[in-house]
C-alpha cells in the first residue's frame, strides 16, 4: 500500500518493523514514534551491559532513516482517535495514519509488595526491563557490595549473572521450590542452582517476599517465613505484562494483550500489532525477540503488499541462558506427554539433558552445562525435523560417529587396501610392495609410491610402516 | 614442478622445492604430464559439416569458418552480438590478450570469464574493503607461523593438499585450527574446533563472531579508529546477532561460537580465509563482508602473520581475473567505466578511448542470455567448459545450441567442444611460455619444455590470426546501429603488424605498461626478475623498486586510506526447501579430479582414484529414504537432476546432501544448481538449493 504507516514503539519489534519497510522500496511514508528518548537498542544485550562487559554504545541497533521514514524518540502517544485516523503525543501534536501498528511492547511487572508503590519505586530499587531501568541499576551498583535479585526466572537470573560479573554477592529469590520453574524440571533446578552459586549466586528458593523497606542505606526484603534479607540494591525480576494501555482506551479488544488475528492485525482494520503487546493466535508468553521478527516481517509484507498471503504461524519458543559458565536451552515440555525420554545426568560437573522424543520428533527438551549437542537439538526442535536414528547424537552431538576411523594399533592389523596417502591414493599394499622390491628407508618409499609427498600429513604412518617391515623382515617374510 | 625428458621418451614430474607447495605434490600435479600425449589430444581443428558432425579441417578452413561466422552475426546483429568466454587458468599474457581481442578485435562488449564462478564473491568484497582484490595480502608462508587460523568454506586438504603443510607447520608450533564448513570434511578433521553451520549461515556466524567479540572486549578500539572507517553501522548492526539468535539460524553451539571469537581475539596472530563454500552464494559478496569485518574489528589486515584472505581456486585464478577478463575490467585491475582507465589503456593499445565498449555482463548472465532475442549470436570459448561447470546447465547447454557459431579453443574435447562449430587444438601448459599469478599475488613463470606437437597452434597464435583476419576489408558494412563497419576506426591492416604479438614475452611487455599505473600494478615485474627471485609480488611499479609480499602494514589503497567495513544482514538461501524439495544440496570437489573434469577425468591414475560421481548423504538420511550405501540415487531441484551412486557418510549434516561437479551426463550436479546471482558480484548459489532425493 501506499500513504503513512505509523509505528508506534521504537523497541525491537518497532524498529525491525521500520527496518523491513525501508527494505522493501515503495513510495510510502513510515514515522516511527518511541516513547524511551534514545536511539533503538538491543534489550537481549542489557544483562551484558549489566555485566560492564560493554557500553551503552555498543548496545544500539541500526537504524534506518530517509527514503520517507521519519523516527521521532522521546515521542510517546497517549490516544489514538481512530475514526479521524490520527494518534496524539503529549504535546498535543496530532500525527495523521492511514496504517497504524502498535509496537508498545510490555513492562515489568511490580509486585504487591508492603512498602512498595508501583509508581514511586524507593532508592535501591529498581526493575530490568529497559536501557533507563539498567542505568538505575548501575547507579546504586556501582558502590553496591551485595544484590538481591526478586524473581528466578530467566531475566532475574540475567540479571543476576551480570551483577554477580561485576564482583557484587547477589541472592536470588523465587518463590517456586526451583529456578526457572517454568522451562525447567526440579532436577535441572537443583543443578543451574548450584552453577549459580558457583558464580557467586545464591537461592532462596519457595519463599515468597511479602514486603520491603529501603532508604538511601540499604533494602530490606521481608519474606514469607518471617525472615528477612539485606542488600545494597534490589533488582525486581516478577515478569512482563503487555503494554495494552493504548489499545484498550481505544476501544480495541484486548486480553492479555491487544488481541490480532494471523495477519497481526487487531478487529480494526487500519491498525496492526507485534511484539509483546500483540497476541496473536497460539501465541506464548510475551517478552521474546524471535516472535516479534517474525511478526515484523509478516506486517511489511503485507503492508507493502510483497506478499498479500503472509501470515504469522507461531514458532515453538526456545528459551536460551547463555553466560560465562551457565548454558542453558529449555524447549517445548520433556517431563511429560507421550514418547520416549532421554536423560542424562552429571550434577557434579553441571550436566544434565532430558528430552522427548515423539513420532521422531523432538517435543522437547533441557540442556543445561556442557552439552555438544545443544545446536543440533535446538534446531531440530525448532524446525520439526527427525531426529537421528543413533539417539546418543542428541546427548553426544556430532562427536557421535564422526571420529576419524582410529589408526589401527599396528600396521600388522591395516588390511592391504587401506588408504595410507590420500593425496596420492597409497594404499598399504602399494608399500608393502615397494619394500619388497627394494626400498629400504622411508625417503626410498616415498620416492617410489609418492605417499606423503602432497599434504604430507601420513609420513608418520609410511614411517610406521617401514618399522613394521623392518622388524618383520628380520623374522620372516611380511605378510 | 619441474618436468624432465626422460632417456625412453616419458616426461617426468619433478616437484620443486618453493615455498608455496613446499615440494609437496598431490596426485593430480604427478600425473599432469600425462595429458601432454593423451591419445584424445586434438592436434587438428574440426569444424561442424552439415550432416552436424565434426570433421578434422585445416586451420585455414577453420579460422575462415569462424571469421565468417563472426561477421554474418555482427553485420545482422551488431558488434555485441559477439561474445568470448574465458578461463582462470589461461596465463597472464592469454588473459590479457583475450580481453584486448574482445574489446579491440571484435570490440564487443561482451567478455567474462570462468572465474566468475570462482573468486568473484571475495574480490568483490576485498575491493569495497580494501581497496585491492589479492588473493592473499601476505605471503603463504605467514599462516604456519599465525596462532589463530579460521578457515570458511574451505577445504585444502582436497582441493589444495600442499598447503596443509602450512597448517601442519601451524599447529606444530601450538596454533589453533577452527573450520567452518556444513561437512566434516579432511580438513574439519584437522581442525581444533569445528563448526557444522547449516549450508547459507555462514554470513550470521560471521555476524555472530563480531558479536561476540564485542561484548568480550575483544575489539581493537585502537586500529578501528585509525585505520578504518564504517565500524559503527556494523556494531549497530551485528547488535542484532546474538549467539543464541545466530546458533538457531546455524546450528552452531554458542559456545562455540564463543570459543571461536575468543581464540580470534585473544590470539597474538591471527588469519581469516573465505573460499567457495562462503563464497559460491547469492549472498556472497556479503558473506565475506562479514568475514573481513571481523578481521577489520579484531585489527588484523596489516598486522604481522594476521589478516583476511581468499584461498583461489584454478591456476592462474588470481591473474586471470586482473586483466581484462571480466566484463567490467580493464588490465591491471582497472574499472572499464573509468575515463582515466580507458585513456590510459587505449593509449598502449593504439585505439581511441571512445572506441572502447563499455562493460559487459557477468558470466552466468552472458550464457543465459545467448541465442536470445537480445544476446549474442556467436561465442568463443578459451579454456573453459561451462557445460559441466555452469549452474544450471542443462540450460546453459541449450543456450550453447542455440547460436550460430559457437567456436571452443581446448586440447581436448571437453563436452563444451562437443557442441562446436568449430574446435581449435591449442598447446598445453607445458608448451607455452608465460606467467601465472599466484593466490599470494606472486607472479610466476612458466616455461615451455617442448613446442606444441604438430597441428596444435597457441592462443595467441590463434588470436592473432583471427585479429589479422578480421583486420582485413570487410566489403558489407555491420548491421544498423551498430556504429561504423568493424575494420573501421581499427588500424589499416598491416599498418600494426603487432597489435596482437604471438611471442608471449612481447605481450607481457604491453601488458606491464596496460597495467602501470593500475591497482594490480605489474610494470616493475619482468621476467628475468621473477626467475632471479622466487616470483614478484604485485603491486611492484619499479623495475628497481621493491615487490609487496605484504600489503596494508602502513595503509589501505582506498581514496581515504582507510580500510571500509560494511554492515551486512543474513538472508535466506535463494531457494528455500519445501515440502516438494526438503533437502539443502551442496556442490564441491574430491581430491583426484579438477574443475569440470576434462583433463582429469582422463588420466588413469585419476580416474582409478575417483572413477565417477556420487551423491554424500547422512545414513540417517537413507535409512528414511530406504537408500543403501551404493543404491543408485536421483538428486532433483526445480531445474534439473542427477543420478549417481549414493555414499553414506555420517560426516554431513542429514539435512543436506553433497555431490562433486566434475562429472558431465547424468552424474552432472550442475544439472540441479541454482542460477540466483550475487547482486554484486553474479556468483551463483552453486553451494545451497533445494532438493529431493529418491531410489533411482
Amino acid at each position: 500500500m501506499t500513504g503513512h504507516i505509523v509505528i508506534v514503539g521504537y523497541g525491537m519489534a518497532g524498529a525491525r518493523l521500520a527496518t523491513e519497510l525501508h527494505a522493501r522500496n515503495g513510495d510510502r511514508k513510515v514515522t516511527v514514534l518511541g516513547a524511551e528518548p534514545h536511539r533503538a537498542y538491543n534489550r537481549i544485550m542489557l544483562s551484558t551491559l549489566l555485566a560492564g562487559k560493554i557500553d551503552e554504545p555498543d548496545v544500539e541497533l541500526a537504524e534506518v532513516a530517509g527514503q520517507g521514514t521519519d523516527v521521532r524518540t522521546g515521542a510517546p502517544v497517549t490516544a489514538i482517535d481512530r475514526a479521524a485516523r490520527t494518534v496524539r503525543t503529549p504535546d498535543g501534536d496530532l500525527v495523521d495514519y492511514d496504517h497504524l501498528v502498535l509496537a508498545t511492547g510490555s513492562r515489568a511487572v511490580v509486585p504487591p509488595l508492603a512498602g512498595l508503590d508501583p509508581a514511586a519505586l524507593p532508592p535501591r530499587v529498581a526493575v530490568f526491563r529497559t536501557l533507563a531501568d539498567c542505568r538505575r541499576i548501575l547507579a546504586t551498583a556501582r558502590s553496591a557490595r551485595t544484590a538481591l535479585v526478586l524473581g528466578g526466572g530467566l531475566l532475574g537470573l540475567e540479571a543476576a549473572r551480570g551483577l554477580a560479573a561485576r564482583g557484587l554477592a547477589v541472592t536470588v529469590v523465587h518463590p517456586h521450590p526451583y529456578l526457572m520453574e517454568r522451562q525447567l524440571d526440579p532436577a535441572a533446578g537443583a543443578v543451574l542452582a548450584g552453577t549459580l552459586a558457583g558464580l557467586g549466586v545464591a537461592s532462596r528458593l519457595g519463599v515468597p517476599a511479602t514486603g520491603l523497606a529501603a532508604d538511601p542505606d540499604g533494602v530490606r526484603l521481608d519474606l514469607a517465613d518471617g525472615t528477612a534479607l539485606h542488600a545494597d540494591l534490589l533488582v525486581l525480576s516478577c515478569g512482563v505484562r503487555p503494554d495494552t494501555d493504548l489499545a484498550a482506551a481505544a476501544g480495541l479488544a484486548v486480553d492479555r494483550g491487544v488481541l490480532v488475528d494471523d495477519r497481526l492485525r487487531t478487529d480494526d482494520e487500519a491498525i496492526s500489532a507485534i511484539g509483546d503487546c500483540a497476541r496473536p493466535p497460539g501465541q506464548g508468553p510475551a517478552g521474546l525477540v524471535a516472535p516479534a521478527w517474525a511478526q515484523a516481517r509478516v506486517v511489511a509484507r503485507l503492508l507493502t503488499g510483497e506478499d498479500p498471503t503472509a501470515r504469522y504461524r507461531p514458532r515453538p519458543v526456545v528459551t536460551r541462558l547463555k553466560a560465562a559458565g551457565i548454558d542453558l536451552a529449555a524447549m517445548g515440555d520433556p517431563t511429560g506427554g507421550p514418547g520416549e525420554e532421554l536423560t542424562f545426568s552429571d550434577p557434579a560437573r553441571g550436566t544434565y539433558a532430558r528430552l522427548r522424543i515423539h513420532q521422531d520428533r523432538l517435543t522437547g527438551a533441557i540442556l543445561l552445562g556442557d552439552n555438544p549437542s545443544v545446536g543440533t537439538v535446538v534446531q531440530l526442535f525448532d524446525r520439526g525435523a527427525p531426529v537421528p536414528g543413533d539417539r546418543r547424537a542428541l546427548l553426544l552431538g556430532r562427536s557421535l560417529g564422526n571420529a576419524p576411523a582410529a589408526p589401527a594399533a599396528s600396521p600388522a592389523l591395516m588390511p592391504d587396501a587401506a588408504t595410507v596417502c590420500q593425496c596420492n591414493d597409497v594404499d598399504k599394499g602399494t608399500l608393502v610392495r615397494c619394500w619388497r622390491e627394494g626400498a629400504r628407508t622411508v625417503d626410498e618409499m616415498v620416492a617410489a609410491t609418492r605417499a606423503g609427498t602432497g599434504c604430507g600429513g601420513c609420513r608418520q604412518a609410511v614411517g610406521g610402516i617401514a618399522d613394521w617391515l623392518s622388524e618383520a623382515d628380520s623374522v620372516g617374510t611380511p605378510r | 614442478m619441474v618436468l624432465r625428458d626422460t632417456d625412453d621418451g616419458r616426461i617426468e614430474v619433478q616437484p620443486r622445492q618453493f615455498p608455496t607447495n613446499r615440494g609437496g605434490l598431490c596426485q593430480k600435479g604427478w600425473t599432469a604430464a600425462d595429458l601432454l600425449d593423451h591419445p584424445d589430444r586434438l592436434t587438428t581443428p574440426l569444424v561442424r559439416d552439415p550432416s552436424g558432425t565434426l570433421r578434422p579441417a585445416s586451420w585455414a578452413a577453420a579460422l575462415d569458418r569462424i571469421v565468417d561466422g563472426l561477421r554474418t552475426v555482427q553485420r545482422a546483429h551488431g558488434r555485441d552480438a559477439v561474445a568470448v568466454f574465458g578461463g582462470g587458468g589461461l596465463t597472464n599474457e592469454k588473459a590479457y590478450a583475450l580481453g584486448k581481442f574482445a574489446r579491440v578485435a571484435l570490440r564487443t562488449r561482451h567478455i567474462d570469464y570462468n572465474g566468475r564462478w570462482c573468486m568473484s564473491s571475495a574480490a568483490a568484497a576485498g575491493l569495497r574493503a580494501f581497496g585491492v582484490d589479492r588473493g592473499l595480502p601476505f605471503p603463504l608462508t605467514d599462516l604456519g607461523r599465525t596462532d589463530t587460523l579460521l578457515l570458511v568454506g574451505a577445504n585444502p586438504a582436497e582441493t589444495m593438499p600442499p598447503l596443509m603443510r602450512h597448517l601442519t607447520e601451524q599447529r606444530a608450533r601450538g596454533g589453533r585450527l577452527i573450520v567452518v564448513d556444513p561437512r566434516l570434511t579432511a580438513t574439519a578433521r584437522q581442525a581444533d574446533l569445528h563448526l557444522q553451520p547449516l549450508p547459507g549461515t555462514d554470513l550470521a556466524v560471521a555476524n555472530a563472531l563480531l558479536h561476540v567479540a564485542l561484548t568480550e572486549g575483544l575489539i581493537d578500539r585502537e586500529y578501528v579508529a585509525a585505520r578504518t572507517e564504517g565500524f559503527d553501522a556494523v556494531r549497530r548492526t551485528v547488535a542484532e546477532y546474538w549467539p543464541a539468535e545466530v546458533e538457531r539460524l546455524s546450528g552452531v553451539p554458542v559456545a562455540d561460537l564463543e570459543a571461536t571469537a575468543r581464540a580470534l581475539g585473544t590470539a597474538g596472530s591471527a588469519i581469516i580465509l573465505t573460499a567457495r563454500g562462503a563464497e559460491q552464494h547469492a549472498k556472497g559478496v556479503d558473506t565475506v563482508s562479514a568475514y573481513v569485518n571481523l578481521a577489520l574489528a579484531l585489527g588484523l589486515p596489516g598486522r604481522p602473520h594476521s589478516g583476511y584472505g581468499c584461498l583461489t581456486g584454478q591456476g592462474n585464478g588470481q591473474g586471470g581475473r586482473e586483466h581484462g577478463q571480466k566484463a567490467d575490467q580493464l588490465p591491471g585491475y582497472r574499472k572499464i567505466d573509468d575515463p582515466a582507465a580507458r585513456a590510459h589503456v587505449a593509449g598502449v593499445w593504439g585505439v581511441d578511448p571512445a572506441e572502447l565498449p563499455g562493460p559487459g555482463v557477468p558470466a552466468y548472465q552472458l550464457l543465459d542470455s545467448l541465442g536470445t532475442p537480445d544476446g549474442p549470436r556467436a561465442l568463443l570459448v578459451f579454456g573453459s567448459n561451462p557445460v559441466v561447470s555452469a549452474p544450471r546447465a542443462a540450460r546453459v547447454e541449450s543456450r550453447l545450441r542455440g547460436l550460430d557459431l559457437l567456436v571452443v579453443a581446448d586440447f581436448l574435447r571437453s563436452e563444451t567442444a562437443e557442441l562446436a562449430d568449430v574446435v581449435l587444438p591449442v598447446a598445453q601448459w607445458a608448451e607455452e611460455d608465460g606467467t601465472m599469478t599466484n593466490l599470494e599475488g606472486r607472479v610466476l613463470r612458466r616455461r615451455a619444455l617442448r613446442r606444441p606437437p604438430a597441428g596444435v597452434r597457441t592462443d595467441l597464435d590463434v588470436l592473432a590470426d583471427l585479429a589479422a583476419r578480421l583486420d582485413a576489408p570487410d566489403p558489407v558494412p555491420v548491421g544498423p546501429g551498430a556504429g561504423p563497419a568493424v575494420p573501421a576506426g581499427g588500424p589499416v591492416p598491416g599498418d600494426t603488424p603487432d597489435r596482437f604479438p604471438t611471442d608471449p614475452r612481447v605481450v607481457f611487455a604491453e601488458l606491464r605498461r596496460a597495467s602501470a599505473g593500475g591497482v594490480a600494478d605489474y610494470a616493475g615485474v619482468t621476467w628475468e626478475r621473477i626467475e632471479s627471485a622466487d616470483g614478484v609480488f604485485w603491486p611492484c611499479p619499479d623495475p628497481d623498486g621493491p615487490d609487496s609480499p605484504r600489503l596494508f602494514a602502513d595503509t589501505f589503497p582506498t581514496p581515504t586510506g582507510r580500510a571500509r567495513f560494511h554492515a551486512v544482514r543474513h538472508r535466506p538461501a535463494a531457494e528455500p526447501v519445501c515440502a516438494d524439495y526438503p533437502l539443502h544440496f551442496t556442490t564441491g570437489r574430491v581430491l583426484a579430479q579438477y574443475q569440470s573434469g576434462t583433463q582429469t577425468r582422463r588420466v588413469d591414475a585419476l580416474r582409478r582414484a575417483a572413477p565417477h560421481g556420487f551423491v554424500e548423504l547422512h545414513p540417517d538420511l537413507a535409512a528414511r529414504l530406504g537408500v543403501g550405501d551404493g543404491d543408485e540415487v536421483r538428486v532433483a531441484s526445480r531445474r534439473g537432476e542427477l543420478r549417481a551412486p549414493a555414499r553414506l557418510s555420517p560426516t554431513i549434516r542429514p539435512d543436506t546432501v553433497f555431490a562433486p561437479f566434475h562429472w558431465p551426463g547424468a552424474a552432472r550436479a550442475n544439472s540441479v544448481t541454482n542460477d540466483a546471482l550475487d547482486p554484486v558480484s553474479g556468483m551463483p548459489e552453486f553451494k545451497i538449493c533445494a532438493v529431493r532425493v529418491e531410489r533411482a
